[in-house]
């Protein structure tokens, strides 16, 4: 019972891995770059939530509609004002645009709304269901649930809508994109706005659970673990790879001594790395030369 | 449908490596043009720079009279140039089916179902292949995919870029009847780059030669196939002396 209590904190603390994680591959995908401020867009989508909830006095629910489509807006500018200038520049220099972009976010957060931990009100805490001798926490539920409800939709999207199937035409080649007339560029933008809102579910998701301050964003190093575990570049391989580091996360917790369990995500980077460095699900396609 | 193409005095760098040094041409509206030379001459580079995957330095690209030199390639795609790249250039993960649709994705009008139709027809075996994934079909097969989908743009030019590359000679006769047939039956213009002469001078009407990013030789491809330095150079044909070899004289270069 005790195990099975375990996997469930694994697994929705895994989701809110993977949810950044689907994050980093969507842009990976698309714009072979690496999005390290992916954690730091989580943090701003909690703070955004926090203003809407408690500073403005919004309910939950609209509160967190306004958060996902704020942090759209700002994937845009983001990906306009910061990204799309860098067009052609070395990858390095992007990589490390991206890192000072987090910087700059997690200084302005705390010039914001201040260094000391706050808490989102939220309809959750303290309620716990009861199923059988479980006891889950509504706010790791609504993780799950979340987490779930997303994936489906994304299936759907780049499954079957004409915008989604454009979105993999122009990570497949794009070159071949713009010949056929896909405006990549404006696809860019929106695979930002898409992260971006990505990065807003978790980090208000996360927000009962985990308190609010402007290093929170660092949990986005150990999604990038799991987006690596998964094999980079497979959406369906980023929720699975932040699955397994979150539950292997929790058990390390409880089994191994203290302290170690904080380096789970790492070990197993490194292990993945050696022993598949492709990721579970390799889908990456051997460059052409 | 009209689809005239002036390109004048364009000079394209990769980097500071003069790909293009000054190439003016025409295609009037309904005709098949070809462009040849040897590798490195900077055909394809032509073609990049008229569907604005590179910019000019200099010189201008007019499209039925309005400059387009400059615009993003997916708007000059939008525009009506549909540029068909060298290598079958497919979305590998996309069904047969998607890759089209893909095609048309600029596209609001109602013909795109029909259009869809007639790409089956010109090409049955895309339609035998439509659920499965592009990237598990034969280069012949990823090349009519290539071309079918320029064609769901409804382009009033089609820029195709060695289409017959590493294709068996079956196949190659088969494109070349296709492309003569998108030409004649939907009036679509057609600038074609092409390392199989003999096919090339043989479906279009006028030729342009290339050498080190230049025109050197333009005229209509009858009298293309009669002047000695296309047959020695790239038909493979040789006017032997009487001795058997060839006088110092007649041995020419153009590099």
């Amino acid at each position: 019972m005790e195990v099975l209590q375990i996997l469930i904190s694994g697994v929705s603390q895994g989701c809110v891995y993977g949810l950044i994680a689907m994050g980093f591959v969507l842009i990976y995908k698309a714009t072979e770059m690496v999005n390290f401020a992916q954690g730091e867009l989580m943090m701003l989508g909690a703070y955004l939530a926090y203003t809407f909830i408690n500073v403005l006095g919004m309910s939950y629910i609209p509160g967190f509609i306004a958060t996902v489509i704020s942090m759209a807006i700002i994937g845009v500018v983001i990906e306009r004002g910061v990204l799309r200038p860098m067009i052609g520049e070395p990858p390095f220099a992007v990589l490390m645009i991206t890192i000072g972009l987090g910087f700059i976010l997690r200084a302005v957060a705390g010039a914001i709304w201040g260094t000391e931990t706050k808490t989102l009100s939220n309809p959750f805490t303290g309620s716990v269901a009861r199923i059988s001798d479980l006891s889950v926490g509504y706010e790791n539920l609504a993780i799950i649930v979340g987490t779930l409800t997303l994936c489906v939709t994304f299936y759907l999207f780049f499954r079957f809508t004409r915008l989604g199937i454009a979105m993999q035409a122009a990570s497949q080649n794009q070159l071949a994109a713009y010949y056929v007339g896909i405006p990549v560029k404006r696809i860019y933008s929106l695979v930002w706005a898409l992260s971006a809102s990505l990065a807003a579910v978790a980090g208000v998701l996360v927000a009962p659970v985990s308190l609010l301050e402007p290093v929170m964003g660092f949990i986005g190093i150990k999604a990038f673990c799991a987006a690596i575990v998964g094999g980079f570049g497979s959406l369906p391989g980023a929720i699975l790879g932040g699955l397994i580091v979150g539950v292997a996360e929790q058990f390390a917790n409880l089994y191994l001594p203290p302290g170690i369990a904080a380096t789970t995500a790492y070990v197993m980077l490194l292990v993945m790395l050696l022993v598949r460095p492709q990721g579970l699900f390799a889908s990456i396609q051997q460059k052409k030369v | 449908m009209a689809g005239s193409l002036i390109v004048k005095n364009i000079e394209t760098y990769y980097g500071p490596i003069m790909a293009i040094r000054g190439v003016s041409l025409e295609v009037r509206a309904g005709q098949i043009v070809t462009l040849l030379g040897a590798n490195g001459a900077g055909k394809t580079t032509v073609l990049k720079t008229i569907s604005g995957a590179m910019e000019p330095q200099k010189g201008s690209v007019d499209l039925d009279g309005e400059p387009i030199v400059n615009l993003d390639p997916d708007v000059i795609a939008r525009r009506g140039i549909a540029h068909v790249p060298e290598g079958r250039e497919v979305f590998p993960f996309l069904s047969v089916e998607e890759n089209l649709l893909m095609g048309a994705y600029s596209r609001k009008d109602k013909g795109v179902r029909n259009d869809l139709h007639a790409v089956y027809d010109y090409f049955p075996v895309l339609l035998e292949k439509r659920a499965q994934a592009a990237g598990f079909l034969s280069g012949g097969q990823q090349q009519m995919l290539a071309i079918g989908r320029a064609l769901m743009l409804a382009p009033r030019i089609m820029l195709l870029d060695e289409p017959s590359l590493g294709l068996s000679p079956k196949y190659v006769a088969e494109i070349a009847s296709i492309i003569t047939r998108l030409n004649q039956e939907r009036g679509i213009t057609v600038l074609l780059v092409e390392q199989n002469v003999k096919v090339a001078l043989d479906i279009s009407e006028y030729g342009y030669v290339m050498e080190n990013g230049r025109i050197v030789m333009e005229d209509t491809t009858e009298r293309l196939k009669q002047a000695t330095d296309i047959q020695e150079f790239y038909l493979g044909m040789k006017d032997e002396g009487v001795r058997g070899g060839r006088r110092w004289k007649q041995r020419k270069t153009w590099r």
